[in-house]
């Protein structure tokens, strides 16, 4: 490795900023690795199976894992990147805990944080039992078991879509892009645990965009049986049964909808994190009117910001899935060994 | 003679060229947020004249903009206005006074009381 190396600091440990962390490590240049949480590898550690496949995250985990092992790569856990400065051609970047470093360029890859189920108060999420979100049932997945607060298995369960998406009342306009797909995850998985599990999903349109999105789709009409009803659930009430009692119109038959369930899922969308979004508002980082960050051009800069030297890559600019993302990281670290170069700090 | 009981059926199409729009049109120009409808039903499963009568104000918002006018003539008397749509519409639709337009609309395009 030559003496004078180059030094980019990544902000966030998830998949986004490992593999370009990677990336750049491999090309010989010097990166610390910022992570707020005491493990790597973000929302991934949370998730037992991910779509359209169904593989086990960790097979990922392990891939980034090894990655992360690479000697021109510092890792540093339990800190976070609060404030990037620019000084001449290089950054100064400043931590939570108040350390500092200087770099020749920065990656912001702070990625996302779930939409807050309770925010959506009619949904009952924090006020009635069993009304999960679809991050806790993963969670539930990886323990072996699903029940309800009252230590029943359910056996009616719905799954409402769009949830903190595609909502003028939350503020958010966009769609999550990932909710549909992974109910159909989620319906067909609960399946696998309690074969005589009857699942209806609540959606206002389903967007299978993905590759392999809607075979999975199709799947899980034509192996599972998982039920799909046209229709924004409006509220949830509870029963003198403690069941849960949703409500929508079934607007392909037209008339409104009353069912009853044992457990209901919340597809919880995608926002900035909580850690990007003051990133961004300390160091005048420009966001979009999704609050997400706002690129330097949608079509062939999605991986600048507006700012020089500071580089954007995964969830942080859109939500985007674990193939996107870490494509997306790749083209991230593309662009900043190509502007090291171009500014004589490179020759990798 | 036996009588077979053919008779002349109207067509159920929605004649959507010849169909008057007038209505719609009317709405539009005064409640803009009327064209966010994506018909997902959240108004109507809210809606206490739509879980007691027959009315969805979901499909009443597509029959205006189709101008199957007949048929939400039928429909206009039937909410109450309590406003409980508005707040369940994820798109920020001033449903209650796409209402009152329709309402408004029919009197000046009926030239009536409707």
């Amino acid at each position: 490795m030559p003496e004078m190396s180059a030094h980019v600091v990544v902000a966030g440990g998830g998949a986004a900023g490992i593999e370009a962390a990677g990336m750049l490590a491999r090309s010989g240049i010097r990166v610390t690795l910022i992570e707020k949480e005491t493990e790597p590898g973000g929302h991934l550690k949370g998730w037992y199976h991910l779509f359209p496949d169904r593989r086990d995250s960790r097979e990922v985990i392990s891939y980034l894992s090894r990655l992360i092992s690479h000697e021109n790569i510092d890792f540093i856990p339990g800190e976070t990147v609060a404030k990037i400065d620019r000084k001449g051609l290089s950054f100064s970047v400043t931590t939570g805990k108040g350390g500092s470093f200087t770099a020749d360029a920065v990656l912001i890859a702070t990625g996302f944080d779930m939409f807050r189920c309770e925010r959506k108060e009619e949904y009952g999420y924090g006020i009635y039992d069993n009304v999960i979100t679809s991050a806790e049932l993963e969670v539930m997945f990886r323990n072996g078991e699903i029940k309800t607060v009252g230590g029943i298995v359910p056996s009616k369960l719905g799954m409402i879509h769009c949830v903190g998406s595609r909502d003028e009342k939350v503020g958010n306009l966009y769609c999550s892009k990932l909710c549909c797909v992974t109910a159909v995850k989620q319906a067909m998985e609960i399946k696998e645990y309690i074969s005589d599990a009857r699942i209806f999903c609540f959606y206002m349109d389903m967007r299978m965009g993905g590759a392999m999105y809607e075979e999975l789709y199709r799947e899980a009409q034509e192996k599972y049986g998982i039920n799909f009803i046209r229709g924004k659930v409006s509220e949830v009430s509870v029963s003198i049964d403690n069941r849960l009692i949703v409500k929508s119109e079934d607007t392909l038959a037209g008339r409104p909808l009353k069912m009853e369930v044992d457990m209901l899922v919340l597809m919880a969308g995608m926002e900035i994190s909580d850690g990007g979004k003051k990133l961004a508002l300390a160091s005048g980082l420009k966001t979009g009117e999704n609050r997400f960050l706002a690129s330097a051009d949608n079509h062939y800069g999605s991986n600048r910001s507006h700012i020089s030297g500071i580089f954007y890559a995964g969830t942080c600019t859109a939500p985007m899935n674990v193939t996107d993302t870490i494509s997306h990281a790749r083209g991230a670290a593309a662009e900043i060994i190509d502007y090291l170069r171009n500014t004589g700090r490179h020759n990798g | 003679m036996d009588k077979f009981g053919f008779s002349l059926s109207r067509a159920r199409v929605i004649d959507y060229d010849k169909n008057d729009r007038r209505i719609a049109e009317y709405i539009y120009e005064h409640e803009p947020s009327f064209r966010l409808c994506i018909e997902c039903g959240a108004c109507a499963a809210t809606c206490t004249a739509g879980n007691f009568t027959e009315f969805s104000l979901r499909e009443f918002n597509v029959l205006l903009k189709r101008g199957e006018n007949d048929k939400v003539r039928a429909r206009l008397k039937k909410c109450m206005f309590c406003g409980k749509c508005i707040l369940a519409c994820p798109r920020g639709v001033n449903t209650r006074n796409v209402i009152f337009l329709a309402r408004q609309a029919f009197r000046i395009f009926d030239g009536n009381e409707t």
